[in-house]
């Protein structure tokens, strides 16, 4: 399926590649370079160029490209998926996803870009198996590796792979016994000039960091479980389970995870709205009202970006901006009505409204320690002007 | 190269001796070989040098120092490095006892082993002794290398490895052995036949470890071979759920390619689709080939819809997409709308996601707006998505718009246009024109919206409404003469090549509606001939001849002077176009018969352009593909097959019953296996089927097939087991009259005379067969049919016989009855009223008890306090009593559970129900047989020899009493099986739906 992986940077390097079948020559890469320099921005480039001989597939995640080399008919979905599937392990390893951590570790990439592949189709992807397989370097590690002389490589062989519960590995030890669930909530939406909203919808997530010794299985539920439309789940969740009785029952895996993201339409919203217009009422619309804020010779033309950190927002004394901009002789005037992005925080509360009832673990005796955290953020959140 | 050549040979001599042993030791005969050829590498000196120093760290004793050495080495390979002349020195490292060391070598020389053939087969005798290992972990690992070494001469090997691993005991191993399938057929596609042998074995494999990666290697060297599947369909359907994630997606696109062939189009105007017809359906092939019977989908189609549902929740999108087209494609119409949520939901993945997503989209929405309809706002553009998002969002709004939702989708496509995304900008004016034209109603308002854009600043939005105006007036030209003559008035100002040319063909075509202005406007042309882009010039002499055949008195001159710049324009295309009008519209001797019709040829009416979707003709290829992204066929695509106008046979895929049988015969082997086990086996089971009762339409479809099967075996006609099947539904309560003990000369008679059905069932302590009588004018109709009717139970504590029956498989319910019955009438029950229902689960109090649910409620206007059983039981069952209840409000109710030891009996349990005031009434359960029974899956052979196994005293027989006129089959069955409150399991795998 994926023949070969080259991640090209920002500059149009390639730093780093991979094959897994036979070689491809990193002249493929010349038709990534074409579109590349067609496209005005780097989103722009199109995820499928096809070549004479080969198909490239790219995922371009913190301004690194993620190329795959496809030769047959595959689902591109799958490849775009297993990309950003790298991506999200390379970060969990190092932290970040950049070209120097990535370069820095190299081996280490290397290491798992083997053992995620096996001829181009994907092996073990999860988490959990391939930390068993190859630990994540920490500077203690690196340390203690260049003394010794000991390795990154796990010493065990990955029982996770052949457990029935391949995303949990056995025998795990805590002395403290925690499990933290982060129910995030974001907000898509757009307003139009005079402050209606033509679309909003909420996207949550719930976030798990479950750090608990054996086998447990835990049961979560919700105080109002119909609010969600759509959910996704990890695939630990027992989806019979949530089918009958909405109730998540799971057999967590070893520390970080999403165990479930849902989507609230917006009619369900529509219930929520005192909370959410007076909310904006507060902050965001009135901070970009047309008659605050005064564009008059509108966004610098080499920044193309005016950005504006308003800080924590007091409802008495509202933020306002205003300025008057010059602009570089020669440069053409900018679009009259720019959209403006806004971003915020709300910590404790879940604009839903979506409640977790109860945690309970099955499975092990000791009493583990629960914490819930709710959080909204603007998601896409767009004024237009 | 030569030097090359000769180093290799030396390896090759030395590799003899050195294989197996510990190549650490032998580093010292090592640099006066590579002394050799050291001319040779010199010709990559800088490399070379680095590389030196590299090669001493290999040869060093030091682990730590080769592990550093491969890091390196490891690093030049990632940056497209060559260091394929480390070979040698790495390659004796294969064998290192460093975990990491080793694997680092694997990566070099899956690397470079295609380069140093020679060399590679070096490392080969490694892998084989690792291939023998007791770990399974070192075992697959070891094949993984060894199929990966692309070196041709060790195919053979490669051949027998994976053989043997194909049948390891390990399914890792066996995984592993599918991967390598597919390298060795891109090595050596003459392997192919062998390689067809492996993977039809492997595709028997139950694992779902090994699921994925065999259908993978199907699809890979076999995808023609559908005749590998059919035994296996059923198989993969309800494996697909617990398949790790990649796999389902490969399933998921090759099931759907199987089902197009194999399957009639449930796509029909007058089909029924109704779930509960699935069972109607068992009937025969005879019916099906019928067309003008409505439409039934085959029981395996719907499994397949059935079990990827669920999957459409995944959190991987592949596998989401996966069953969204498997929608797409296979299931009826109106089940469509379930995959909405789920595509729409991928929409706010990442960027390339949502590319994806959103083409597949767009092709969905054409055929089917009414989907994507209430989602229409999901599909507005945010000024942050990237351009081919904008578009594709922009395409499928236009799919989407309607008389309904037209005026919406106008409002926003007007912010659109104010898009500093010039190109998004052109592309919303395009999608307002292809609105205007597909909803009559707005076109006029999205006329004269375009009129106004004409004003726009922006050139290319300018150009682009210009463009867009020419093919709306283009379907009714005559009531726009002042939109052309406005236009008309716009062209000194526009200057894209694209909008002028429009705006000329535009005079040209219509000039009898604007006589003044067309000669005009060629006469400007006339003076900027020279200087326009070819496109404006082709239709300035279009003009100018449409001109010379309406108006020849005021343009004669004109248009001879352009035709005469056009012939000697420095453009071919242009001198031909002019050559070919001059004699076409200038009448002289030489032209023939075409010039008089020259009017009529370049003034004939033109049909408007349809302006429709560039997703109109994707749907030719199957949703979810690359083929489709690209609107190409690509390398390997394969062409989802047309519906079968007739079903294939269908009992291709009956799965043997030994096979489907499964579980390993462990009962042989652990005689004294507990019946605590034994029930806790079929809770699981439950518990994976999800406990609901509604499971049991999946598992009677999975035995479908065999059932048709048996059938034919029988020499009697097929009709009589189609309505068997309503029969579940409709119980009659009949007299059941318990025979404990019957005279065996009786039983002969009815054996031998009557021929009789028989129904055995062997219950915990003994077994029960229930003997029905019949007179003998409709024996032969019912025989067959009821051969289906049998029933097991194991006998747990038979010890004589317990060890076969051990197993068998227990089964969970098929079928649990919502109804429930009347225990204590409130008016008896002084205002406490009770209903009992058999739960048919696996009672907790007991194993020999069976499990009641009791429904309390109080409809009196006081509360009840203390209800409760009274200990004196008047019968000798043993009853678990459920816990007093304190207190019970009017008009609440309570459910509780209890459990009742009928002793196999079918006699009544009486009981006292009391509260705190009174001792109530002592009221009965009498259970059914079917109550009785325990779930049992056997094969038909175990059926008869259990058969023969059962005494008079396991006997339970009923007499029905029928009348002449009603005997039919249908109703001997349907009494049957209300006697016994059974259902029928339409199979020779027989489950039985109770405890």
């Amino acid at each position: 399926m994926i023949h070969s992986l080259f991640l090209i940077n920002a500059s149009g390097d390639i730093f780093l590649e991979k094959h897994w079948k036979s070689v491809v020559s990193r002249s493929v890469c010349d038709y990534f370079f074409e579109a590349l320099e067609r496209a005005t921005e780097p989103e722009n480039v199109p995820p499928v160029i096809p070549t004479p001989h080969h198909y490239l597939i790219n995922v371009l995640r913190h301004r690194i490209y993620f190329v795959a080399v496809i030769q047959s008919e595959v689902p591109p979905l799958f490849v775009i998926e297993f990309l950003h599937r790298v991506v999200d392990t390379f970060q969990d390893y190092f932290g970040v996803c950049t070209e120097a951590a990535i370069k820095d570790n190299v081996v280490v990439v290397y290491e798992l870009l083997e053992e995620m592949l096996d001829n181009g189709f994907p092996l073990a992807t999860e988490s959990n198996i391939l930390k068993e397989l190859i630990k994540p370097p920490t500077i203690l590690r690196t340390v203690v590796n260049t003394i010794t002389g000991s390795t990154n490589v796990g010493e065990q062989l990955p029982t996770g792979q052949l457990s029935v519960v391949p995303w949990r590995r056995t025998g795990v030890k805590y002395t403290n016994n925690e499990a933290y669930f982060d129910v995030v909530e974001e907000i898509d939406a757009i307003i139009d000039k005079s402050g209606s909203t033509i679309t909003a919808e909420i996207q949550g997530v719930i976030d798990a960091c479950v750090k608990l010794t054996g086998m447990p299985d835990l049961t979560l539920s919700f105080m109002n479980p119909r609010l969600l439309d759509d959910v996704s789940f990890h695939p630990c969740v027992r989806f019979k389970r949530w089918e009958a009785e909405r109730i998540l029952s799971f057999i967590p895996p070893d520390g970080n995870f999403r165990l479930l993201s849902y989507h609230v339409s917006s009619q369900k919203i529509k219930k929520k709205k005192n909370v959410f217009e007076s909310f904006l009422c507060s902050s965001s619309l009135h901070l970009f009202d047309k008659n605050t804020l005064h564009i008059n010779d509108s966004i610098i033309q080499f920044l193309q970006l005016l950005s504006w950190d308003v800080g924590k927002i007091n409802p008495q004394k509202l933020p306002s901006l205003k300025g008057s901009m010059s602009l570089q002789t020669g440069a053409s005037k900018p679009d009259e009505n720019p959209t403006i992005n806004i971003q915020f925080k709300i910590q404790q509360l879940a604009i839903s409204g979506l409640k977790v009832n109860r945690l309970d673990m099955y499975g092990e005796k000791y009493k583990p320690f629960k914490g819930i955290k709710y959080m909204t953020k603007a998601g896409k959140f767009q004024v237009r002007t | 190269m030569l030097g090359m050549s000769a180093n290799s040979v030396s390896y090759n001599e030395q590799g003899s001796v050195e294989s197996g042993v510990d190549a650490a030791q032998e580093n010292s005969s090592i640099p006066a070989s590579i002394s050799g050829g050291g001319a040779a590498f010199s010709l990559f000196s800088a490399d070379c040098k680095k590389n030196e120093d590299l090669k001493e760290m290999l040869e060093s004793n030091k682990e730590s120092l080769k592990l550093e050495a491969m890091k390196r080495i490891v690093g030049l390979i990632a940056k497209g490095k060559n260091a394929y002349e480390l070979f040698p020195a790495v390659v004796k490292n294969v064998a290192s006892k460093n975990i990491e060391l080793k694997k680092l070598v694997y990566v070099y020389l899956v690397r470079y082993a295609e380069e140093q053939q020679d060399l590679a087969l070096l490392s080969i005798s490694t892998f084989q002794r690792a291939l023998k290992d007791p770990n399974q972990l070192i075992r697959a690992s070891a094949l993984r290398v060894l199929s990966s070494i692309r070196v041709p001469i060790i195919v053979p090997i490669m051949m027998l490895a994976i053989k043997e691993a194909a049948t390891d005991l390990s399914p890792y191993v066996r995984k592993t052995a599918a991967h390598a399938i597919q390298k060795l057929y891109s090595l050596d596609p003459d392997q192919k036949e062998h390689l067809i042998e492996v993977i039809e074995k492997l595709l028997k494999d139950k694992s779902t470890l090994v699921a994925g990666s065999v259908v993978m290697a199907f699809e890979e060297v076999c995808p023609d071979r559908i005749d590998l599947i059919h035994k296996n369909y059923r198989k993969l359907c309800n494996l697909l759920v617990d398949v790790e994630e990649w796999g389902q997606v490969v399933i998921i696109h090759m099931l759907t390619r199987y089902a197009r062939t194999q399957f009639v189009s449930p796509w029909r105007e007058d089909a029924v689709f109704d779930e509960n017809s699935e069972k109607t359906f068992y009937d025969s092939e005879g019916r099906r080939v019928d067309q003008s019977k409505p439409y039934i989908m085959d029981p395996d189609h719907r499994l397949l819809l059935r079990n990827t549902k669920p999957l459409l929740q995944s959190r991987n999108t592949a596998v989401v997409m996966a069953v969204s087209q498997l929608y797409w494609h296979l299931a009826p119409k109106h089940e469509l709308s379930i995959i909405t949520k789920s595509l729409v939901r991928l929409l706010r993945s990442h960027r390339e996601v949502q590319y994806i997503v959103l083409q597949n989209i767009a092709t969905m929405s054409i055929q089917r707006k009414g989907m994507f309809e209430p989602f229409m706002k999901s599909f507005y553009v945010r000024s942050t998505d990237a351009t081919h998002i904008k578009t594709l969002k922009l395409e499928i709004l236009t799919n989407l718009a309607n008389e309904a939702n037209i005026s919406t989708i106008l409002r926003e496509l007007q912010t659109y246009v104010k898009s500093q995304d010039k190109a998004f900008a052109a592309a919303t004016i395009q999608a307002i024109g292809r609105c205007a034209t597909n909803i009559s109603e707005v076109t006029d308002t999205c006329l004269n919206g375009l009129v106004l854009l004409l004003s726009n600043r922006d050139e290319t939005v300018v150009a682009e409404s210009v463009v867009v105006i020419k093919k709306l007036l283009q379907t009714q030209p005559s009531q726009h003469s002042d939109i052309i003559k406005h236009m008309a008035k716009l062209f000194d100002s526009i200057t894209v090549p694209m909008a002028r040319a429009s705006i000329l063909w535009l005079m040209g075509e219509y000039c009898e509606h604007v006589p003044k202005n067309a000669p005009d406007v060629l006469r400007k042309m006339a003076k900027t001939f020279i200087s326009e882009e070819d496109i404006v010039k082709l239709q300035t002499v279009n003009l100018a001849a449409k001109l010379y055949l309406s108006n020849s008195k005021q343009t004669k001159l004109l248009t001879q002077y352009i035709l005469n710049l056009g012939k000697y324009d420095q453009n071919y295309d242009i001198r031909d176009r002019t050559r070919f009008i001059r004699q076409l519209i200038v009448p002289n001797e030489k032209s023939g018969a075409l010039s008089r019709y020259a009017r009529r040829i370049l003034m004939a009416p033109k049909p408007a352009p349809v302006l429709q979707s560039a997703f109109k003709d994707r749907d030719r290829f199957q949703l979810g593909t690359l083929s489709h992204t690209l609107n190409s066929q690509s390398n390997g695509y394969l062409e989802l097959s047309d519906w079968p106008a007739v079903a294939p046979d269908q009992s291709v895929r009956i799965v043997e019953v030994v096979k489907e049988a499964g579980a390993p015969l462990l009962g042989k082997s652990k005689p004294g296996k507990s019946a605590e086990k034994f029930y806790s086996d079929s809770e699981e089971e439950e518990e994976e089927e999800g406990s609901s009762s509604e499971d049991s339409s999946s598992s009677s479809s999975e035995e479908s097939e065999s059932e048709s099967e048996s059938e034919e075996n029988s020499d009697d006609s097929n009709k009589s087991s189609s309505s068997e099947s309503d029969s579940e539904k409709k119980k009659k309560t009949l007299k059941n009259k318990k025979l404990q003990q019957q005279k065996p000369d009786s039983k002969d008679r009815y054996w031998s005379h009557s021929k009789a059905l028989l129904l055995f069932i062997m219950t915990k302590f003994f077994s029960i067969h229930i003997v029905l009588a019949f007179s003998n004018q409709f024996v032969a109709n019912c025989r067959c049919s009821l051969l289906c009717l049998c029933v097991f139970l194991a006998c747990q504590f038979d010890a004589v016989s317990w060890h076969v029956r051990v197993s068998l498989q227990a089964s969970f319910p098929v079928f649990v009855p919502e109804t429930s019955h009347e225990l204590l009438h409130r008016m008896t029950g002084k205002g406490l009223s009770a209903q009992y229902r058999f739960t048919r689960q696996p009672c907790i109090y007991g194993n020999s008890m069976v499990s009641l649910q009791l429904t309390l409620s109080n409809s009196s206007d006081q509360a009840l306090e203390n209800i409760h059983i009274s200990e004196k039981s008047s019968t000798g069952q043993n009853i678990h009593r459920f816990n007093a209840i304190e207190r019970l409000e009017p008009q609440a109710s309570v459910t509780v559970s209890m459990g009742v030891d009928f002793n196999d009996s079918t006699q009544a349990a009486n009981f006292q129900l009391c509260t705190k005031e009174d001792e109530l009434s002592v009221v009965s359960i009498q259970p059914a047989v079917g109550e009785l029974l325990l779930p049992i899956t056997m094969t038909e052979a175990d059926f008869t020899k259990e058969q023969g196994k059962l005494l008079g005293m396991n006997e339970s027989s009923a007499t029905i009493t029928m009348t002449p006129e009603n005997i039919s089959s249908q109703s001997v069955n349907r009494k049957v099986v209300s006697v016994a409150n059974l259902g029928v399991i339409p199979s020779r795998i027989l489950l039985s739906v109770s405890l």
